[in-house]
């Protein structure tokens, strides 16, 4: 199952969910591991607070993660169990205009990480930052993300 | 950011033949620059989801180069260039007098071609607008990603605050006969931007 950008999609038992090419965005997996319950988050900013337009909430980490838990938890997930994992947030583009880089990638992973702190939820594992652009897979029969970049690397969290 | 429904059909008409006359002047540069004949289409303004774009471009996890400049002046806005991996390769090679195919790696040397080429073609853009419009444009150093274009694209379209479901653009593709060279051409205007062109112009902003 495909997770678009500033989308989220949720699957109950053995399935793979897929968001590709993530770059300053971030990839959130949620999960819990008794029930085999998973959500991914495919956020493009950190705060909502910012912004007019708030029609896609799952376009931002303040409005997208508590969204994913409410509806893990509606579909019976238990929110002691959850354990999420963060991909994303890369630094993609090299060059001398600061006016431009804002480094909003590693804005959004520390909102990420603040906010699932503030809910008590447990991040397992984390690939965060760096210049690379990642695609996102993530296995609801056990929890593990596979991460691919440019190159092939291969990576599990 | 822009209330797509100010803009009628004249004005979408007016931007795509803006798109016409600056990459046409773009892409004249660039065929002097490889010395052979690089072709276009004909440039669309349209407003489009981000899917659609890197859809058109060619899926998200497609490699290509990406070079990000930053308009500033009477039309602040972006231009971004998508070159496939193949194609990008390929200028290199030919800008550099190489035989094709003898790049076939991002080196620091590879770099900064790629980005004197955004330079060279965003200057003749450029000007080409502003001697049509007497609208006075500058741009900024280029910024250069080699990735996926779904990270490259989003990332350059967040960077520089256009964070809306959807964008305006105006887009073209770049074509040599023989396929060597395959890019496309992004320009992304920010709000009010447009009016000062439409006014220069002497078009009206109603529809």
């Amino acid at each position: 199952m495909q997770v678009g950008i500033a989308e989220y999609k949720i699957t109950a038992g053995p399935n793979r969910l897929i968001t590709l090419g993530l770059g300053s965005c971030v990839g959130v997996s949620m999960y819990d591991p008794v029930l085999k319950l998973g959500g991914l988050l495919h956020i493009m900013l950190p705060d909502s607070t910012q912004f007019k337009d708030v029609s896609k909430p799952a376009k931002f980490a303040d409005l997208g993660i508590p969204l994913l838990i409410s509806d893990l938890k509606r579909r019976g997930g238990n929110v002691l169990r959850f354990q999420s994992k963060l991909v994303g947030g890369a630094q993609m583009f090299s060059g001398m205009d600061k006016k431009i880089i804002l480094n909003i990638g590693e804005r959004n992973y520390k909102a990420a990480r603040q906010i699932l702190n503030d809910l008590r939820i447990r991040i397992l594992a984390e690939e965060l930052g760096g210049n690379r652009g990642r695609t996102m897979i993530f296995d609801t029969a056990n929890g593990d993300v596979f991460i691919r970049t440019l190159g092939g690397v291969n990576r599990v969290i | 950011m822009i209330d797509f429904q100010n803009y009628g059909p004249i004005q979408m008409d007016v931007l795509s033949e803006i798109g016409n006359i600056g990459i046409g002047n773009a892409a004249t540069s660039l065929s002097k620059l490889v010395n052979d004949r690089i072709d276009m289409t004909v440039p669309k303004a349209c407003f489009l989801p981000y899917e659609e774009i890197i859809a058109l471009v060619g899926g998200p996890e497609e490699i290509v180069g990406c070079i990000v400049l930053r308009l500033e002046g009477d039309v602040p806005g972006t231009i971004i260039y998508i070159f496939h991996q193949e194609s990008m390769f390929s200028l290199v090679d030919m800008l550099l007098g190489l035989e094709l195919g003898t790049t076939n790696e991002l080196d620091e040397m590879a770099e900064s071609v790629v980005m004197e080429i955004g330079n060279i073609l965003t200057g003749s853009f450029i000007s080409a607008i502003s001697m049509m419009s007497q609208l006075h444009m500058v741009t900024t150093v280029p910024l250069f990603a080699y990735d996926m274009l779904a990270a490259v694209l989003m990332t350059s379209l967040i960077d520089t605050g256009y964070i809306e479901d959807q964008v305006l653009l105006i887009e073209t593709k770049l074509s040599q006969k023989d396929k060597e060279i395959k890019g496309n051409f992004f320009l992304f205007t920010d709000p009010g931007a447009l009016e000062k062109v439409f006014m220069s112009l002497g078009i009206s902003m109603e529809i």
